[in-house]
């Protein structure tokens, strides 16, 4: 592995995970970028804008005069067979919202990175998963980042899964709000030649020339869309598999290690927490470590490919554990638990017809401090409840002042 | 503008759109489309807003346009260009794309007076080589028949009714091309289907200085069941419009604004027919009273004493 | 057409072939037809230039009138796809266009 990486990688510079989403976007040979400011987003079109305008970068820079408009000019642009990017959080996405749908829908490559924010109202700048969960049923594929790192190696990867001519889907790269976006890790950027070999352009894909014309975005009858809209379905399902692909290669390629789930410590764990993003897995991890230490068998899954949800995966991670708990960043208010990775689990163990006990946890909404502590004492309370068999049968929101 | 076409008999012959949509009979603005589409030629690529138009010509799993169309949403067209035009430039530059293709938005007045004004003026402050190309059939027809920004006083519609109390639009008809004037783009200028040389010479002209920046080019359409008038007076009816001054014909072509004809001569009152003429034929204008008929006579004079001043000033 | 499944079609919805709404036959919709007196015709072109459909053809058809007066352009009502508006017969300068009620059947 070392092998490989010395020779493919460039430099190691300390970069906040919005940063490492721009050095990513700049070595891809991106064409047309639709800037629009918002927290915690903004850095990422600022050194964009950066390398635009020193000539770093050979792409047109619209500074787009809203978010709905930011992804509508990337949908142009894509549809004319351009790469593209745009990144957004929080009430931006809420106001581009019908256009992730038409995204989709129209097949079209284009990838998104998105710092997760939580969405008002209160109005809040910082940081968690409600605007990314809010999107899921959008028909995008998405990826859950936890490390710089992992963003810049993600949105990489994004593009090649993107424009696959099985896949023809969009994708959302999606981290924590501040404590990912603004917060300064190492990270590895690759010379852009095997980049660009990783992620060479699809040009076989329909689009917008008037040697060929074609109609895109048309109105489907209830006798045409159900089809129209099912192919978009099933090549999210299907789609699973060539993202294995594009991990396996890139794993190859570049010296990593990535997965669409993160084991840690899971095969013979009683307790497993179910965790997504950075800051959340991070402390699980330090917290299972901790459990490990006083006798408590801990293991951690982090759940990083999001859409199309791996429920074989998951399922396969957690089977054997006694008890299990899902720690979202999101609230599903009225649903039957409010968090929405934990109904996803809960259907993931129920169609393999797997009973086993399911807590579904609330934490680090707007930022609210998440501690290490925490996730301790929910490993506590895992290996209580499996010891009486009495568990909550409801939403648990930790650090909730009541 | 620049002549390409003199007479009638210099149109062009190819057709790039219809025949098979699903336009109403006597639609004014399919023959606004057919000529739009006529003038540029199949080296353009058209983005179109939600509305009658994207509707009855993309009925799947048919398409009335034989050249590269593009739909996305109601209020986004001019986004959606912007990307287009700009996907199109980097393409070219990095050799991967190579094209002379033009960018034309087609919108409606919904799409552009209310709902798509935002992203209208982005790509205008922008500056992008994008050509939009309004077509006013002065309603929300395709949910049919509301009113707009672009219906004009007193006119019937179903959200704006003859009551006993309201008596159809309260408001005038916004000024859309003194409002894209405003963004000081190199040309701009209104187009009426019943003069169809004059539009697809604006359309060639407009096409032509896309290199320079945007160019807007607004087309008034009637539409028999929304304006209540039989389906074969469509041109009769866009015709007088012009003729009684209502909608005249004038171009704003780099800070400088011409009237073209038969609004050339219309500056003279006497020279315009009476506004009566236009508004009896329409069934949306049947409540008027002689008062209403003089208000709006006063909101035609009004409006062409200022553009006898911009003429003035820009002339 | 409505035999095919979700993987015959193209993706996205996409409309592949350029203009094939002319296998939409709207001249079913006509409650009138116009009918071109070709002898009073002054090939002007105005109804060709003002149909919205369009479904005015103009050929390279020459015609003499019987009153001896040569043309080389004949225009014609393309019948499958005219909706009988009237437009054309109610802008043509010589009357030439007459519209007729369409016989059923």
């Amino acid at each position: 592995m070392l092998g490989i990486r010395e020779e493919i990688v460039k430099e190691r510079l300390g970069l906040t995970s919005n940063y490492a989403a721009a050095y990513a976007v700049k070595t891809v040979d991106v064409d047309v970028i639709a800037a629009y400011p918002i927290t915690p987003q903004t850095t990422i079109i600022e050194k964009l804008a950066e390398f635009v305008a020193n000539g770093e970068l050979d792409a047109e820079y619209i500074p787009v005069e809203s978010e709905h408009s930011a992804l509508s000019a990337v949908v142009g642009a894509s549809a004319a067979g351009a790469r593209v990017f745009t990144a957004t959080a929080a009430q931006g996405l809420e106001f581009m919202h019908e256009v992730l749908h038409i995204t989709s829908g129209l097949r079209l490559p284009v990838v998104m990175a998105v710092p997760g924010r939580a969405l008002s109202a209160p109005i809040s700048i910082h940081g968690d998963y409600q605007d990314i969960m809010n999107a899921r049923d959008a028909g995008w594929i998405m990826i859950i980042a936890s490390s710089a790192q992992e963003v810049y190696d993600s949105i990489i990867m994004a593009y090649r899964i993107a424009e696959d001519q099985r896949v023809l889907l969009p994708v959302m790269v999606s981290y924590d709000g501040f404590l990912m976006s603004h917060t300064t890790e190492p990270v590895e950027l690759y010379h852009e030649e095997y980049v660009r070999k990783f992620t060479p352009r699809n040009l076989s894909r329909y689009r917008l020339d008037p040697r060929k014309p074609i109609t895109v975005g048309v109105i489907a009858s209830p006798d045409w869309y159900y089809e129209i809209k099912y192919q978009a379905v099933h090549a999210l399902r299907e789609s699973k598999q060539v993202i294995k692909e594009v991990h396996e290669e890139f794993n190859k390629a570049f010296g990593t290690n990535y997965d669409l789930v993160e084991k840690y410590m899971v095969d013979d764990a009683d307790y497993v927490l179910i965790t997504y993003g950075g800051a959340s897995s991070g402390n699980a991890k330090e917290a299972a470590r901790r459990a490990r230490e006083r006798g408590l068998r801990a293991g951690v899954v982090r759940i990083r490919l999001f859409r199309p949800f791996p429920a074989d995966e998951l399922v396969n991670a957690v089977k054997d554990a006694k008890i299990v708990a899902v720690v979202d960043r999101a609230l599903t208010p009225g649903d039957v638990y409010e968090g929405p990775v934990f109904s996803d689990v809960v259907s993931a163990l129920y169609s393999r017809n797997i009973e086993k006990p399911v807590i579904s946890v609330v934490h680090g909404i707007s930022q609210r401090t998440m501690l290490a502590d925490d996730f301790y004492n929910l490993y506590k309370m895992l290996d209580e409840y499996a010891k009486t068999g009495v568990y909550p049968r409801s939403t648990v929101f930790l650090g909730l002042r009541s | 503008m620049k002549v390409y076409f003199r007479t009638i008999k210099d149109l062009p012959v190819e057709e790039h759109f219809g025949p098979g949509q699903l336009t109403c009979a006597g639609c004014g603005p399919s023959i606004a489309i057919r000529w739009l589409i006529k003038a540029a030629g199949s080296d353009i690529i058209v983005v179109n807003a939600t509305g009658c138009m994207e509707v009855t010509t993309t009925s799947y799993p048919y398409t009335a346009w034989s050249i590269p169309y593009l739909h996305v949403a109601f209020e986004n067209a001019a986004a959606a260009a912007s990307g287009v035009e700009s996907a199109l430039k980097a393409l070219g530059r990095k050799g991967i794309l190579d094209t002379k293709a033009k960018v034309m938005v087609i919108a409606g007045d919904g799409g552009t007076y209310d709902i798509g004004l935002q992203s209208l003026s982005g790509m205008l402050e922008r500056g992008h080589g994008v050509l939009y190309v309004l077509y006013d059939n002065e309603a929300y027809m395709n949910t049919g028949i509301q009113r707009s920004g672009g219906t004009p006083h007193f006119a019937w519609t179903t959200t704006s009714p003859v009551g006993s109390k309201l008596r159809g639009k309260v408001q005038r008809k916004k000024d859309i091309m003194s409002i894209v004037i405003g963004h000081h783009i190199p040309y701009a200028a209104t187009a009426n289907i019943a003069y169809p040389i004059d539009l697809a010479n604006k359309v060639k002209t407009a096409l032509d200085y896309l290199d320079e920046g945007p160019a807007f080019i607004h087309v008034l359409a009637p539409c028999p069941p929304g304006w209540r008038y039989p389906e074969e007076m469509t041109v009769e009816i866009a015709r007088l419009a012009t003729e009684t001054g209502y909608f005249p014909l004038y171009e704003w072509d780099h800070g400088r604004i011409r009237l073209n004809p038969p609004s050339n001569t219309h500056l003279d009152k006497s020279r315009r027919k009476p506004i009566i003429e236009y508004l009896k034929r329409q069934g949306r204008f049947s409540h008027l009273t002689e008062d209403d008929i003089k208000e709006i006579e006063k909101e035609i004079d009004e409006y062409w004493d200022y553009l006898a001043r911009l003429i003035k000033a820009f002339g | 057409m409505m035999r095919l499944t979700w993987r015959d079609l193209p993706i996205g919805g996409f409309v592949i072939e350029p203009g094939n709404a002319r296998n939409n036959l709207t001249g079913t919709w006509r409650t009138e037809r116009p009918v071109i007196d070709q002898d009073a015709c002054i090939r002007c072109r105005i109804c060709w230039m003002y149909c919205p459909e369009p479904a005015i053809l103009e050929l390279n058809k020459p015609y003499t009138t019987r009153g001896g007066k040569k043309y080389d352009m004949t225009y014609e009502i393309d019948y499958d796809h005219c909706k009988g508006c009237g437009i054309c017969a109610h802008e043509c300068p010589v009357k030439a266009i007459k519209m007729i009620p369409e016989v059923g059947g």
